[in-house]
């Protein structure tokens, strides 16, 4: 199926490799993705603490071009896009002025009629378990990870409609799919601190802290990401909150797609794994390929 | 909190706070100020009212408190609010409508947060998209805070993570308009 994708602002930066893990994995999927053209930066999170009109009209004015190109479901990676992008697109359906206004100021029709959704769900739902499963080649035997969803996947619920605000399941689905172990734990869907980690460095480190502690408390091995936002700040910051506060967190985090593009026979190396501040290439020899580090060394 | 004498709050005052919360969609006095959005809100450790607070101070029409909280600023949108609120209110909608009122009205009470967001949106207006390398060495410039993160930085670079050319769209007349009519319209949502 044909998916207009959206890759926001860092997924060409700090994001690269969700990037490239997401094109291996759609490949291997059967997914088509189109990136929409000369798409622009959705404005999260600074956007919506400015302006109530900007913050609808520069995600409208991307959702506007996919829908120009005829695309039916647009397909967001960043939590935080995705949010903004769903926010837009109800304000629009509930209002026929609120439409009219956001039609002046983009200069383009906009009817909101093309679904959205985050890059976790069009996997998980739309293409479905099953069709993970079958590509599965490199089963990630009895690797332990922490699913986590942060807030704004998942959250205002009626807006995101995602399959439990406090509870989510289809990121542990998809990892059990992959033949590894989903943990239970608490801080699933709890907060990073967002992009507010850079102002207000005090925020961050606790709440990243906790997060990090209630994961390896519950065996956590690895995290598991659909942000790439909350990906910099808990692989990015690992270092800094130890060195803050004097934990010893060495917890490798990862973006869900590049667990499955592990698990569909890639490399490390095929997306950029060596990019991750906290090492997981030992990880994953051991849990990947069991054989072979023995072998080789 | 010291006493506060409500019998003279003009009902210009109410007027605005009801045009606020209608913004947000929220009913203000739906809140029976049971304190479930503040229990579970992240943030509310290092905010000086807590979002139960933040409403009751609409509540008692003390507006220019409410927006001269650090709270409003502090608020990370992340929704466990207005997700658990067992009367319906949209608290997170509520503290993003004050905050760009705040901003309307040039009091931002987080000098940080409101400088990141500047830097932010200029660099939107100014490329279409947000280059994040210069998102962090302005921020860190025109904060004082020269060093943050640079200890990140090298390892940024290194792994072709960060750039120094700035990702721009093409049309990036089209996105300075959004800006233009947007700021224009302020005011009128
Ligand atoms: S949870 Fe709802 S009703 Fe309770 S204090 Fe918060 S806003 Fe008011
Ligand atoms: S949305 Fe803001 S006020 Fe509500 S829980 Fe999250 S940080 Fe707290």
């Amino acid at each position: 199926m044909r998916y207009a994708y959206y890759p926001g602002c860092s997924l060409d930066a700090t994001g690269i490799e969700y990037d490239t893990a997401n094109k291996l994995v759609a490949k291997k999927l059967g997914m088509d993705l189109v990136e929409i053209p000369d798409w622009n930066c959705c404005g999260a999170t600074s956007a919506h603490s400015t302006n109530h009109l900007l913050a609808l009209a520069l995600p409208a004015r991307n959702l506007a071009i996919a829908e120009a190109e005829g695309f039916e479901t647009v397909a967001i990676p960043c939590a935080a896009c995705f949010a903004r992008c769903k926010k837009t697109a109800a304000a629009v359906q509930a209002s026929p002025e609120m439409k009219g206004k956001i039609r002046d100021i983009i200069e383009m029709d906009y009817q909101a009629k093309a679904e959205i959704l985050s890059f976790l769900d069009v996997v998980g739902k739309k293409v479905g378990l099953e069709k993970i499963k079958e590509q599965v080649i490199q089963p990630l035997r009895g690797l332990k990870v922490a699913a986590y969803y942060g807030c704004l996947l998942v959250r205002p619920a009626a807006i995101m409609q995602s399959d439990d605000p406090e509870n989510p399941m289809v990121m542990d689905h998809i990892i059990e799919g992959l033949g590894a172990t989903a943990l239970d734990w608490d801080y699933k869907t709890e907060c990073c601190g967002a992009s507010h980690v850079v102002p207000v460095p005090n925020l961050g480190k606790n709440l990243i802290h906790d997060i990090l502690r209630n994961a390896a408390s519950h065996g956590a091995e690895a995290i598991a990401t659909a942000c790439p936002l909350c990906m910099l700040n808990l692989d990015m910051r690992q270092k800094q909150i130890n060195a803050l506060l004097g934990t010893n967190f060495h917890i490798p985090i990862f973006h869900f797609t590049e667990l499955m593009a592990l698990a569909f026979g890639y490399s490390g190396q095929d997306f950029g794994l060596a990019k991750h501040f906290e090492p997981a290439e030992e990880l994953i020899a051991r849990t990947v390929n069991p054989g072979v580090r023995s072998a080789g060394a | 909190m010291e006493k506060v004498d409500l019998s003279n709050i003009g009902n210009e005052v109410h007027a605005d706070i009801t045009q606020l919360a209608k913004n947000a969609g929220v009913e203000l006095s739906s809140c029976y100020q049971c304190g479930k959005c503040s229990a579970g809100c992240p943030v509310g450790f290092i905010m000086d009212e807590s979002p139960r607070r933040v409403i009751r101070l609409l509540q008692l029409g003390l507006l220019d408190d409410a927006l001269r909280t650090r709270a409003i600023w502090l608020c990370a949108t992340c929704d466990t609010c207005s997700t658990r609120c067992p009367k319906g209110v949209a608290v997170a909608a509520l503290m993003e409508s004050l905050r760009q009122e705040a901003k309307r009205r040039g009091i931002t009470t987080e000098k940080n947060i409101n400088l990141f967001n500047d830097i932010f949106l200029n660099n939107v207006r100014l490329f279409g998209r947000s280059p994040e390398v210069i998102l962090s060495a302005l921020y860190n410039l025109r904060s004082g805070n020269f060093f943050q993160d640079m200890d990140a930085a090298a390892h940024l670079f290194k792994s072709g993570k960060a750039h120094f050319m700035p990702g721009r769209i093409k049309n990036t007349q089209a996105v300075r308009r959004i800006f233009n009519k947007c700021l224009e319209k302020e005011g009128q949502h």
